[in-house]
């Protein structure tokens, strides 16, 4: 799986890092996503494909 | 308000008349079901034209998909100043341009910078960080409970003290002013405001956090008025932007919150099968789930989302004209039957309960839902764990329900053990 985010779109609502922490972070400072791992391991996929589908803004793309 | 609705009807059309007016009440016995009119509306169509105060007829959305993918479409505005928005009451249209653009009135950029501004303390690692002091507060509130005489009000003990405390704490407004921000927040969240009492609400808080906002630019501290008020003095926002932010952010960070646990509480109550499946649960996966289903289940948010088309939209086989208004109400849409089987059924182990739409969706979700979730997991859990016994100290007939409000809730809750 590969994982793109686009912080522009990005409205800080926290649900990537609530669903998937390990692949998500936050910056401190305004709360934009920021992406720990582009390639995640597939024991990742089910929380990264829950993330995708909570995020408001629709700012994570994923290539299975 | 009744007259000039039946003096509009007459003079429409005939098919117009047909078209039934927003808001809906509940029905009074079963008072945590959304209006059965409204649910009725959905079974034929999950969108559909209402009346609202103000003799116009913006669309209704009630369905769950639809109201996901209209959240989420660019082509739809916030900003209440474009004709065909249809206001909440006659108080937010009479304000409408003496009102400072905030995160709740703003799109696009606009509202990027200003939701990046507020959005430092609500991250999931900040939040996380804050849940031994929500605990302590919580468990501070209980002591106080179990140390009071019986029946004891569950609203003004816990539901309310402790987003209040948390939020107070959060943005550096002194806790001692409680009482007065609560009453400010009380008018201004009037679901049928006049336009002379939403003001006084508004221009009493508005006043209040200026205030605050001036003093922080003098004297910072590690708080969110500081932040804004440090981005006043870098000339990024005005004193009156920033009050403006605050304000938002202090009413919906404890009104909230605190509806949320007094009927919570309630609903709780009458599913004992669930607060004990609850109070017995020890992984936080589970506590986390329960909560998401009672946001579902709830939805506080009634009066709908407010929103106005900037360009034709198909959608649902209908057609959203550019300049119609929208109304996204979430008690429907979250008790959809497409979406949640049997929704009228409280099951905290509801498997796709997380995709409620409780806080909204799209860029204007709820800012604070981190931390909302964490005072609901804490509170929820460590009160029914505290007070296994707990029960309804009055008929359920006798709770008043705050079918007036923006927020949904319960006035009261007295409570025995």
């Amino acid at each position: 799986m590969k994982v793109r985010v686009d912080q522009d779109k990005c409205v800080s609502s926290g649900q990537c890092v609530l669903n998937a922490s390990d692949v998500f972070d936050q910056r401190d400072e305004d709360g934009v996503v920021v992406l720990l791992n582009e390639n995640p391991p597939p024991d990742q996929s089910d929380n990264v494909r829950k993330a995708v589908a909570a995020c408001p803004a629709l700012a994570i793309e994923i290539e299975e | 308000m009744t007259e000039r609705m039946s003096d509009t009807l007459t003079s429409e059309e005939t098919t117009d008349a047909a078209v039934p007016f927003y808001p809906m009440d509940r029905d009074a016995k079963c008072p945590f079901a959304p209006p059965p009119q409204m649910l009725k509306m959905n079974e034929a169509k999950p969108l559909s034209r209402v009346r609202i105060w103000d003799g116009s007829t913006p669309w209704l959305v009630t369905g769950y998909d639809v109201a996901r993918e209209l959240f989420a479409d660019s082509r739809v505005s916030v900003d209440d100043r474009r004709e065909g928005f249809p206001h909440w009451n006659e108080h937010m249209l009479a304000t409408v341009h003496k009102r400072p653009r905030s995160v709740f009135t703003s799109d696009a950029e606009e509202h990027t910078r200003f939701r990046r501004m507020l959005s430092k303390p609500f991250t999931f690692k900040r939040v996380e960080g804050l849940r031994s002091a929500i605990q302590q507060v919580t468990d501070e509130c209980i002591d106080d409970i179990l140390a009071s005489e019986k029946p004891a009000d569950i609203v003004s003990k816990l539901a309310l003290p402790v987003p209040t405390r948390v939020i107070s704490e959060m943005l550096g407004v002194p806790y001692e002013d409680h009482e007065f921000f609560q009453h400010h927040a009380n008018i201004g969240l009037a679901r049928y405001a006049t336009a002379e009492d939403g003001q006084k609400g508004a221009m009493g808080l508005a006043k209040y956090l200026t205030d605050l906002v001036k003093a922080k630019m003098e004297n910072p501290s590690e708080d969110a008025v500081s932040d804004l008020a440090e981005r006043v003095n870098a000339g990024e926002i005005s004193v009156k932007e920033a009050a403006q932010l605050g304000t938002g952010l202090l009413i919906a960070g404890h009104e909230t919150t605190a509806n949320m646990i007094g009927i919570g509480v309630l609903a709780l109550l009458e599913n004992p099968d669930q607060a004990a499946a609850l109070r017995d649960a020890d992984d936080p996966k589970d506590i986390a789930n329960a909560v998401e289903e009672l946001m579902r289940y709830l939805s506080i948010i009634q009066n709908g989302q407010r929103r106005v088309a900037i360009e034709d939209i198909e959608i649902a086989g209908e057609t959203i004209r550019a300049g119609e208004g929208i109304i996204l109400d979430l008690a429907p849409a979250n008790w959809d039957a497409r979406m949640y089987p049997e929704p009228d059924k409280l099951d905290l182990s509801r498997d796709n309960a997380g995709q409620h739409l409780g806080f909204g969706y799209g860029r204007h979700q709820c800012v604070g839902q981190q931390l909302a979730r964490a005072e609901l997991q804490i509170v929820f859990h460590t009160l029914f764990r505290r007070i296994p016994t707990l029960q309804l100290a009055v008929p359920f007939e006798e709770v008043p329900f705050k079918h007036d409000r923006l927020a949904y809730g319960v006035y009261e809750l007295p409570v025995t053990w």
